[in-house]
């Protein structure tokens, strides 16, 4: 999105950013000792990945995907049939979840990539869907009930992920993995390339950059670190359902990012966190002038943080917070 | 009698059925391309609006007695007026931004209605009774042809050929498609086009609740109706591209005669056709059938 410049909020210096990333990898280190429920912790951190994946897109090559659950539902599946119908180890089945959804980037991403703005947002929304229609007939997903009770197992044959806590750390290292990464793409020129081609698509044709090529690594890329959310997520909740397949998640995953920052480093995971404490408080009900609001809520609660994010506050709360700080320095 | 093997009652039965999604596909993509193109966003709300239509026909008819020909006329004038309010205070203020904003806006405000809606009146559905003049049908010899089917195709037929002729035919329609191409030199000409704009909103979000009126007796008032039906739309209007109006209301009707002869003869299928074309159609021509790139 061109429109407010949120690179910006990028420092140039690599000190900070790893300091404030070793800040977050230590409070998450910490937060089970806290009181925070694992359990919790674990789901927003899935969730977090998979907003840092389509933050990559959106924020770094200006595409905005309505379709990346079709990312998040496929590895889920994948490594849910892999670790419960053929025993394979947790390690073992959440790779292959991912190169699954690698695999529907690269076949998704060549027909997305064609077109820009809104017509890729449509055409990946179209696409989920019907990937969505696919999971609901075929066989081996179980349809309404998904696939259940997917056995956690023992990470590389020494760890055992039955144990909450050490099923947390293992989620928390994949995600700082994953976000180093995301973190070192960004930096790289392959970055820069992208967020020229976001800026000024002609210019970056003229320079001789092979645009298309680098969408579509960035979709592939961006696919494939959804797809390690949702694999892990599978093998944490022990569940692979078509909820995490529905347009829905598709909007959700927007809405974090969005309600996070754009385009800034930390404003995914801020957003997720956000998000998902949200859902968790109105699926225990919250009460409001004696009428108890509930999960069934979720989506309108979604709605309006939507139009309100949109309407007043479209750098998000990073963001927001960025362009702060920077008001204070001068 | 059969035809390939598979008998022409249910053939011309899936024929009729997918006339009439056609006819829902064809009206709600023309609106969702009208209002592209003057305001240059994706209504993600446009599916919303097609069951605020249903259901302010079933209000109509609960709380003030007033029948389905009413609610034909009163309730996209409701929701269109609702549409102008929602356009004059929130999408107003997002022209000068990137476009995205507008569909996560839209996509926002699509969330709230479906989901307050769907809290309140459940997502099982309201019947909607067929007015009395159209109920019954007409025996045709090889099929049996509901009334109320007939008019569904034949009144969305002469929505659709009436809003062409309105967009390219009068002096009203060629400001519209000069503001499209160029807004500034149409304003400089004295013409208010920000009124336009509004208008223009209002028609197409009335003409969505007017699809939905005309849904209510076939599919139940649903909150969760305009959902789906929206995103198999969206699919229609990339397959159609954007340029023309009758490329909408041809690709609409084509689409869901395409759907409807998928069931006949791969059921399993049905449900992804409309977006596998979508895919075959972007790898040959991806500014849409009867698209132009822009």
């Amino acid at each position: 999105m061109s429109g407010e410049a949120p690179a910006a909020s990028i420092p140039t210096r690599l000190g900070g950013p790893l300091v404030a990333i070793a800040a977050m990898a230590a409070i998450f280190a910490v937060a089970p000792f806290v009181g925070i429920y694992p359990v919790f912790l674990m789901k927003a951190l899935c969730f977090a990945l998979f907003a840092c994946a389509f933050n990559l897109l959106i924020g770094f090559g200006g595409l905005l995907s309505f379709g990346h659950a079709m990312f998040l539902g496929t590895a889920g599946y994948v490594c849910a049939h892999a670790a419960k119908e053929w025993g394979w180890p947790p390690e073992a089945a959440i790779l292959l979840g991912t190169a699954a959804s690698a695999a529907l980037g690269i076949v998704t991403g060549l027909v997305t990539i064609r077109r820009q703005g809104i017509y890729f947002a449509m055409i990946t929304l179209a696409l989920a869907q019907m990937v969505f229609f696919f999971y609901l007939q075929t066989p081996f997903t179980h349809g309404e009930d998904g696939i259940q009770s997917v056995p956690r197992g023992m990470l590389l044959g020494a760890l055992d992920l039955r144990n909450p806590l050490t099923m947390y750390y293992v989620v928390l290292v994949i995600f700082l993995a994953a976000f180093l990464l995301i973190f070192r793409v960004i930096r790289s020129p392959f970055g820069q390339v992208l967020k020229a081609i976001r800026e000024n698509e002609p210019r970056a044709i003229s320079l001789g950059y092979d645009v298309d090529r680098y969408k579509l690594l960035a979709f592939v890329l961006s696919a494939a670190l959804a797809g390690l959310a949702g694999a892990t997520k599978a093998i944490v909740f022990q569940l692979a359902s078509l909820t995490d397949v529905h347009w829905t998640m598709s909007g959700e995953v927007v809405l974090m990012t969005l309600l996070g920052g754009m385009g800034t480093i930390f404003g995914p995971v801020v957003g997720a966190f956000v998000f998902v404490s949200i859902e968790t408080y109105l699926s225990a009900g919250l009460t409001v002038f004696g009428y108890t609001f509930g999960a069934q809520w979720v989506p309108v609660l979604t709605g309006f943080i939507f139009v309100i994010c949109v309407l007043a506050f479209r750098r998000g709360i990073v963001g927001e917070i960025g362009a702060w700080w920077d008001r204070v320095k001068r | 009698m059969t035809i390939f093997g598979i008998p022409t009652q249910a053939l011309f039965g899936q024929l009729l059925i997918g006339l009439i999604n056609g006819a829902f596909y064809a009206m709600l993509s023309l609106g969702l391309a009208v209002i592209f193109g003057l305001l240059n966003i994706i209504n993600f709300t446009h599916g919303a609006q097609y069951m605020l239509g249903a259901f302010c026909a079933y209000f109509l008819l609960q709380f003030a007695g007033m029948g389905y020909w009413w609610a034909l006329l009163i309730a996209p004038l409701v929701v269109g007026a609702v549409g102008i309010v929602i356009e004059r205070t929130m999408l107003a203020r997002l022209y000068k931004l990137d476009h995205l904003y507008g569909l996560l806006l839209t996509f926002g405000l699509a969330l709230i209605l479906q989901g307050l809606f769907t809290n309140y009146y459940g997502s099982s559905g309201l019947p909607y009774q067929i007015p009395p003049e159209l109920s019954g049908g007409i025996n045709l010899g090889f099929m049996f042809l509901p009334k109320y089917r007939a008019w569904v195709i034949i009144a969305s037929l002469a929505v659709c050929l009436g809003t062409w002729f309105v967009i390219e035919r009068t002096k009203l329609g060629s400001y519209l498609r000069a503001a499209t191409e160029n807004p500034a030199l149409v304003q400089s000409f004295g013409i208010d086009v920000p009124r336009m704009v509004t208008l223009t909103y209002g028609f197409g979000v009335g003409l969505a609740a007017f699809a939905g009126v005309m849904a209510a007796p076939i599919y139940t008032v649903n909150p969760q109706m305009g959902a789906n039906i929206i995103i198999v739309v969206f699919a229609v209007v990339v397959i159609g591209g954007m340029g023309s109006i009758l490329g909408a209301v041809i690709t609409g009707f084509g689409l869901g005669v395409i759907e409807g002869l998928t069931k006949v003869f791969y059921p399993e299928a049905s449900n992804t056709v409309i977006f596998v074309i979508m895919v075959i159609v972007l790898v040959l021509r991806p500014a849409g059938l009867f698209g132009r790139e822009r």
